[in-house]
């Protein structure tokens, strides 16, 4: 569904009207295409000298990336990534906060600010935890202010995990890119030095077996889509009566159909019986499927609340147990979850929704420790507002509303989503666990 | 010359769909499309060539030319497959699963798939012979006066159109009929019918429950399960229905709506190939269409029914490869009607039918009913014509794999007097 605000806005009358009455004005977002350059433009890397930003100006570097430490006057930036891994007192902000702040008005639109820092913990000094907890707070609000379809997201590197672990350089990468032109406002955690480096940053997933469930339509169809294009085989995984699109998807993906309700006890089993007999193996599985059935809890039957449960987290679980059960889930394997924005910031109307939701963060944080033995990951994407035939049946002033409440001032896309979880389920980010990352453009509801 | 096996490997159909109901609007080649692109689905055959791909409809438009091939282009098969049309009426289904196994077998191609299709809603209709050769007469007038001339031939009675019907050119009978005829020379009762029918509906409704179909079934146009089906019905229901067929008879009519198969829209496919190809494939081989027999019965005289040509294949079949009935687990025979079905099973039980028609040395044998038609057959599941063969050879396939040993037999009784008969082995 095309967003017709912002087809007016972009151009001749319409982009004046909107400027004058001081009405939103969403900028068309950067997204990834294959062959693209990572990002266009010189990047300035900046913060007070560390080890990290050496390592980060490397991996730029080999990237064939234009590296500046400083910002030349009047020449256009693409990125700024910003290094407070070394601050060690709320103070130490200061002068690199002067530094972005002067470099902002440089930077193209679809540019990025990329924070690399350290997760404050219980047993920092109390200046060091100041400054590192600061530097959320400075983060979550400079993504406010980014203009024309910028985004500033972080990247928190746990205490022990050097800035060249491959989780780093893959999740700076992601930020840096069009994958994540709907993140933003927004810090990825790195908590191990696990992971690897793709042989080929165009094909991360080649030569992986990738589930994904629910994926007739919608969210689901696009995530098959993105990681069959970063070189995954599909299993595409759907019920029954969605057969018919079903298979087109896995025509279009050159994948396999595998009709099956989830909610079936032995689901877990014949999803993997399926992927290692007809792709010879499985890595990546998308818990995808998800229903909703919104009411007031007061208004609420009981099979409308367990229904919803039963195939958002329920159903997911059962599987996850007959996943971590099987010997041949064990090569660097990748759970992905579809939580919500609902399951962290609550939506009235939606206690069913939310809980499930809220629910598969939490399994995804018990599961994760599960898998780190073989190099796996669980980790979750909770959407904010995005374009589907789900929210394109909302009423129209509801949805426009709902689209402008956030940073980015616009509905994410099926492939915004996609490329996340395409992230989340690459050998880059064997460093990520137990994470949820927002893909809603710092809407306004959440944490 | 050495053979080798030909193994079935899996099938796709779309749900059946009684006449003038969801597929009310799709043609042959929208039907047979979808259900050859949700077989590449389910087995990841985007852009592979296969070996060769064999289809048919029994109600074919003339738009319909080269109709397997078209489909084959408009899939996600790859182009370079080759693709011809079979016609066979009933059993042109099976006929097309037998002669591409008949290829893999002898080494001519290492992988085929087979179909059907039919649509007694989007039927061809031809107009009046009148108006047809006017039109063709119109087509070579040259001048506007020629036309004029030509079109003064016109008479209201060449627009009446003229519609298909199932009866058989040669008597002018229905297939119904027919049946009828059979059915009282046999002396198959009302209440023997119904309860094939009843256990047609029961079989196939437990068979969709318990997710047999979910990867034999790809739904199509809104429609994810076979509407003919009747799970809540009874005995009482069915012996309520008026008889249609054999009305005229001095016998009392014994065939009803309930007990006959209703015209039915629908597609199926059958994936084959080569043991070798499977395992290239990644394949597993659900079972092996062991042989196949046809035979054909002289009905235009009177010496047998019109559906009783299986009658014949069945123990030739049996004959050739050394087997009696008590060799097999699975029975599928097509029930065109209830009656069709327990003439059959009463000729193969009848001593004097056995030795002088059959040429035996006593009574084929019995079957236990108990093994016949598990899972529903075509008086549930509907019967697009030549869409029913691929329905039976995917459906036991699988209930051969699932058990994991034993036979199958299939047969198939067709207009035309003639049947067909196969014998599918568990892999």
């Amino acid at each position: 569904m095309s967003d017709k605000y912002i087809d007016l806005i972009s151009s001749g009358a319409g982009k004046n009207i909107a400027k004058r009455l001081g009405l939103p004005q969403p900028a068309r977002l950067r997204r990834y295409l294959p062959g693209a350059p990572v990002i266009d433009g010189p990047v300035l890397v900046t913060g007070p000298a560390s080890d990290a930003g050496d390592a980060v100006r490397t991996t730029l570097l080999d990237w064939r990336l234009d590296v500046r430490r400083h910002a030349a006057p009047g020449e256009k930036l693409g990125a700024i990534v910003v290094d407070f891994t070394s601050v060690a007192h709320p103070a130490d902000l200061t002068e690199t906060s002067i530094t972005v702040g002067g470099a902002l008005r440089d930077l193209k639109s679809g540019g990025r600010i990329v924070v690399l820092t350290r997760p404050s913990c219980a047993g920092d000094d109390a200046p060091v935890a100041a400054a590192r907890q600061g530097v959320d707070g400075w983060l979550r609000s400079l993504a406010h202010e980014m203009r024309g379809g910028s985004t500033a997201n972080g990247i928190a590197i746990s205490g022990d995990v050097p800035a060249s672990a491959p989780s780093v350089s893959g999740a700076l990468r992601f930020l840096l890119s069009g994958r994540s032109a709907f993140v933003d406002g927004q810090f990825i955690h790195v908590t191990s030095n696990a992971g690897s480096l793709p042989e080929d940053w165009e094909l991360p997933l080649a030569g992986r077996v990738a589930v994904v469930t629910g994926a007739a339509r919608g969210i689901g169809a696009e995530v098959a889509r993105v990681l069959a294009r970063d070189g995954a085989s599909l299993v595409v995984v759907d019920v029954p009566a969605a057969g018919e699109a079903l298979s087109k998807v896995a025509n279009t993906v050159g994948g396999t159909a595998l009709q099956l309700d989830i909610t079936s006890e032995d689901a877990g089993q014949r999803i993997i019986d399926h992927a290692v007999a007809r792709h010879g193996g499985i890595d990546i599985v998308v818990h995808n499927a998800g229903i909703t059935r919104d009411r007031l809890l007061a208004n609420m039957a009981e099979d409308r609340f367990a229904s919803v449960v039963a195939v958002n987290v329920a159903a997911p679980l059962t599987i996850n147990e007959a996943l971590l059960a099987s010997d041949k889930f064990t090569n660097a394997p990748r759970i992905v979850g579809l939580a919500s924005t609902s399951g962290i910031a609550g939506n009235r109307g939606q206690t069913n929704y939310a809980t499930s939701k809220a629910g598969v963060i939490g399994m995804v944080r018990a599961t994760a420790p599960r898998m780190e033995s073989v190099g796996g990951t669980a980790n979750a994407v909770a959407p904010g507002f995005i374009d589907t035939e789900m929210t394109a049946r909302m009423p129209f002033a509801t949805r426009e509303v709902a689209r402008r409440l956030n940073s980015l001032q616009q509905a994410g896309l099926p492939v915004d989503v996609a490329e996340t979880i395409a992230f989340l389920s690459s050998p880059q980010a064997g460093g990520v666990r137990g994470d949820v990352i927002r893909v809603c453009g710092q809407n306004l509801v959440g944490a | 010359m050495s053979t080798r096996r030909a193994a079935i490997l899996g099938g796709n159909r779309i749900p059946f769909s009684r006449a003038g109901k969801q597929y009310a609007d799709a043609s042959n080649q929208d039907m047979l499309l979808a259900a050859l692109d949700g077989l590449v689905a389910r087995f990841g055959l985007q852009g592979e060539r296969i070996g060769e791909v064999a289809a048919g409809a029994v109600l074919k438009h003339s738009r319909d030319f080269n109709l397997t091939r078209e489909t084959v282009l408009g899939s996600a098969l790859s182009h370079d497959t080759p693709a011809f049309d079979l016609q066979q009426a009933c059993a042109t289904g099976l006929e097309t699963v037998s002669i591409l196994a008949d290829k893999i077998k002898l080494g001519q191609i290492d992988s085929g798939i087979a179909g059907g299709v039919d649509s007694a809603s989007d039927a061809p209709i031809a107009v009046s012979e009148g108006l047809r050769k006017v039109l063709l007469q119109l087509s070579r007038a040259k001048s506007l006066r020629a036309r004029a001339a030509v079109l003064a031939k016109l008479r209201p009675g060449f627009f009446a159109p003229s519609a298909p019907d199932t009866g058989e050119p040669r008597t002018g009978l229905s297939m119904g009929e027919h049946q009828a005829l059979t059915t009282a020379q046999w002396g198959v009762s009302r209440a023997e019918q119904d309860e094939i029918a009843l256990a047609s509906h029961r079989g196939m409704a437990k068979a969709w429950d318990s997710g047999f179909f979910d990867d034999l079934v790809t739904a199509y146009r809104g429609l994810s399960k076979d509407n003919n089906l009747r799970p809540d019905s009874t005995i009482e229901k069915l012996a309520a229905l008026q008889p249609v067929f054999g009305k005229s008879l001095s016998t009392p009519a014994t065939m009803t709506a309930g007990n006959s198969t209703p015209l039915t829209d629908g597609a199926s496919t059958v994936l084959l190939g080569s043991e070798d190809w499977a395992r290239q494939h990644e394949l597993p081989v659900l079972a092996y269409l062991v042989d196949a027999e046809a035979a054909a019965v002289d009905f235009v005289h009177g010496k047998d029914g019109l559906l009783m040509a299986p009658a014949y294949a069945v123990p030739r079949l049996l004959a050739r490869n050394g087997l009696t009935f008590d060799d097999f687990d699975f029975f599928e025979l097509h029930e065109a009607f209830a009656s069709t079905v327990l003439t059959t099973l009463r000729a193969w039980e009848d001593p004097k039918f056995c030795t002088e028609r059959l040429g035996l040395d006593g009574p084929l044998g019995s079957i236990d009913r108990d093994k016949l038609n598990v899972h529903g057959s075509s008086l549930a599941a509907g019967h697009p014509f030549a869409a029913t063969g691929g329905r039976i050879t995917a459906s036991l396939a699988k209930m051969l794999s699932t058990k994991g040993s034993g036979r199958g037999l299939i047969s198939i009784c067709a207009a035309g007097g003639q049947g067909v008969a196969a014998i599918v082995e568990a892999a």
